[in-house]
């Protein structure tokens, strides 16, 4: 896979780039000013989005493992959270950890299943198996079917702040979003995310050089389920919604596209990547079933074209990591 | 009418027979995948769409043309294949350098276009297609009614995946191409077109799906959405077989078919999911497929 080349060596005190912190800054500033010109459900939409992505772009990005089913977790997640804060009354905070718990141990079966098999094996078996819990999520009662769990309160995070209000709605995912992706920062950063990397680059090496390579991906697929959980949990709370369109395959797609619009193994990409994708949706909702076919077409387009992405051609160009 | 189990015969055997000819889908679908795997190295996410393809070039060929449905079982894999060969030489051949992942990404996409196409213009309700004259009618074996048209697909699709059987593991041909999979440029160095074999490859598996569309019609309608939840089972039948059989991907084929109509028999809740099941039991206890080699 063509990657940016990393330049920051093994040791984890390095210090981040200046064009990552310099984009980190941008990107922070961005979305404080950000509600004041752009309807915030959009934002906050985006924003799962941008986390689910790069929870996804964890697994692709920095370990080589295609996951084609990453809506399992993501739409599970959702439906616990969803299922917890309407039935059983628990504030947003527990409910959302209820759906990353959940997705963390779903990522711990998959995972365990998955990684008996390489390459196109994995794939294969991760949307297998998302979509036998498809049939579960549709057939089981607490889901409520096609109907999905609706009017999910939103609630007081922590009791105090009362998060109907839009602006603290908003924080609360903003707050969500950048301690995830500075998590994530941090894992690809540390030794472990390097050995990560060397899994990527040459599996058989890493492990003539004594690595557990299995364990490393179990890890960092657990690490990247549960990351997508917390996406799907925070979705259910701000739309008030769980449904069967989080667990499909299509969802598992559209985070795959995601990522690959906005660069395979960038830091920032699945973000950019997730915003674009979101926007596009918005605005072509109106032409209906042709929205899959442009889908379609980018996936295609970026593929034959464009494998780096927007932030890998932009960082490519201007020799900076991002 | 007697009863097996507590369930009257009927039901059994009319769920086997289903069973049966959804195992001929899996086979068909199945075969195709590893036959284009063996040469192309890419997954075919767009082979769903591509069986969907083949049952709306019988559809609108009734509708607009007047072909009936034994000149589509020729027409429909041979337009649907030559699209698949046009594919190869746009698409495909310029990832065979690249990760395996591309192919998968690739193929995806097309997918999504040519369902979308599809939907846009018809809808996502079945549009029904009428069984042959010469097949109507049935059947009365005494314990179950057979239809003809049921038991001409299992016979048809039986004869298709043991021609592919003999083509590729008995013939000169099937030789040229087992060793090209092995080693494609000891092949060329022999004089052999590796990279046309490749293209009609793609283009024969791509039929194979189509050839199945065809026969799908008359059972299950013609439906834009007809292969997208069914290549997710054909990759899991994939899974369990493991690509690297031409036989084991017809026989798991089969047997999942009748697998999945027992269930619908016996425990019709998990009749959706058994065929996952079995994959993970199989993951876990032989990781390389049943048929596989090495992983």
């Amino acid at each position: 896979m063509e990657q940016v080349k990393h330049t920051a060596g093994i040791s984890p005190v390095v210090l981040a780039p200046r064009s990552e912190v310099t984009a980190f800054a941008i990107m922070v500033a961005l979305l404080i000013i950000a509600p004041s010109f752009i309807y915030p459900m959009f934002l906050m939409k985006a924003l799962c989005f941008a986390l689910f992505a790069c929870a996804f772009n964890l697994l692709i990005g920095y370990v080589g493992l295609l996951s084609f089913g990453h809506a399992l977790f993501f739409g599970w997640a959702s439906y616990v959270s969803a299922y917890t804060a309407k039935i059983w009354g628990l504030p947003p905070e527990l409910a959302i950890f209820a759906g990353v718990i959940i997705a963390a141990g779903l990522g711990l079966v998959v995972g365990l299943l998955a990684i008996r098999r390489q390459g196109i094996y994995f794939s294969m078996i991760t949307l297998a198996l998302a979509q036998m819990m498809y049939f579960f999520a549709l057939q089981a009662r607490f889901t409520g079917g096609e109907d999905g769990i609706q009017a999910v309160p939103r609630g007081r995070f922590l009791g105090v702040l009362d998060l109907s209000n839009q602006t603290n709605m908003y924080f609360f995912v903003v707050a969500i979003f950048l301690g995830s992706f500075l998590l994530i920062y941090r894992i690809i950063n540390s030794p472990f995310g390097e050995v990560l990397k060397a899994v990527r680059e040459n599996e058989a090496r890493a492990i003539s050089l004594g690595y557990k390579t299995d364990r490393y991906k179990l890890a960092a697929f657990v690490l990247s389920a549960t990351l997508a959980g917390l996406a799907g949990g925070t979705k259910a709370i701000v739309f008030q919604l769980a449904s069967l369109t989080d667990v499909h395959w299509s969802m598992s797609g559209e985070v795959i596209l995601m990522t690959l619009v906005g660069g395979l193994g960038t830091v920032f990409g699945p973000v950019i990547g997730a915003f674009v994708i979101v926007a596009m949706e918005n605005y072509l909702a109106q032409f209906g079933q042709w929205v899959t076919v442009i889908q379609g077409v980018i996936f295609v387009a970026c593929v034959l074209l464009f494998r780096r992405g927007i932030i890998g051609e932009i960082a490519n160009a201007l020799k900076i990591k991002l | 009418m007697f009863e097996i189990f507590g369930i009257p015969s009927q039901a059994l055997f009319g769920q086997l027979l289903l069973g049966l000819i959804n195992g001929s889908f899996y086979a068909l679908l199945s075969l195709g995948l590893a036959v284009i795997f063996g040469m192309l190295n890419i997954i075919n996410f767009s082979h769903g769409a591509q069986y969907m393809m083949g049952a709306f070039v019988a559809f609108l060929g009734m509708q607009y043309l007047g072909i009936d449905y034994w000149w589509s079982l020729i027409v429909a894999p041979i337009v649907v294949g030559l699209s698949g060969v046009i594919i190869e030489r746009l698409f495909l051949q310029r990832l065979y350098k690249l990760d395996h992942l591309y192919g998968l990404l690739l193929t995806f996409g097309l997918a999504l276009i040519i369902q979308g196409v599809f939907r846009n213009y018809y809808g996502s309700s079945g549009l029904p297609y009428r069984v042959p004259p010469l097949l109507q009618g049935g059947q009365n074996l005494g314990f179950m009614f057979l239809p003809n048209y049921r038991a001409w697909v299992i016979v048809f699709s039986l004869v298709i995946c043991l021609a592919t059987w003999f083509v590729i593991e008995r013939t000169k041909l099937g030789s040229y191409l087992r060793a090209a999979t092995e080693n494609p440029t000891l092949v060329r160095a022999f004089g052999i077109n590796v990279p046309r074999m490749i293209t009609l490859t793609y283009g024969f598996g791509v039929g194979l799906a189509a050839l199945a569309g065809v026969m799908a019609a008359p059972i299950y309608n013609v439906n834009p959405q007809m292969g997208a939840d069914l290549i997710i089972v054909v990759f899991a039948v994939v899974v369990i077989g493991g690509m690297g059989s031409i036989m084991g991907a017809i026989v798991t084929g089969f047997a999942l078919g009748v697998i999945e109509g027992l269930t619908k028999v016996f425990f019709p809740e998990a009749s959706n999911t058994v065929i996952f099941v079995i994959m993970a039991i199989v993951l876990l206890i032989r990781p390389a497929g049943l048929f596989g080699r090495g992983a």
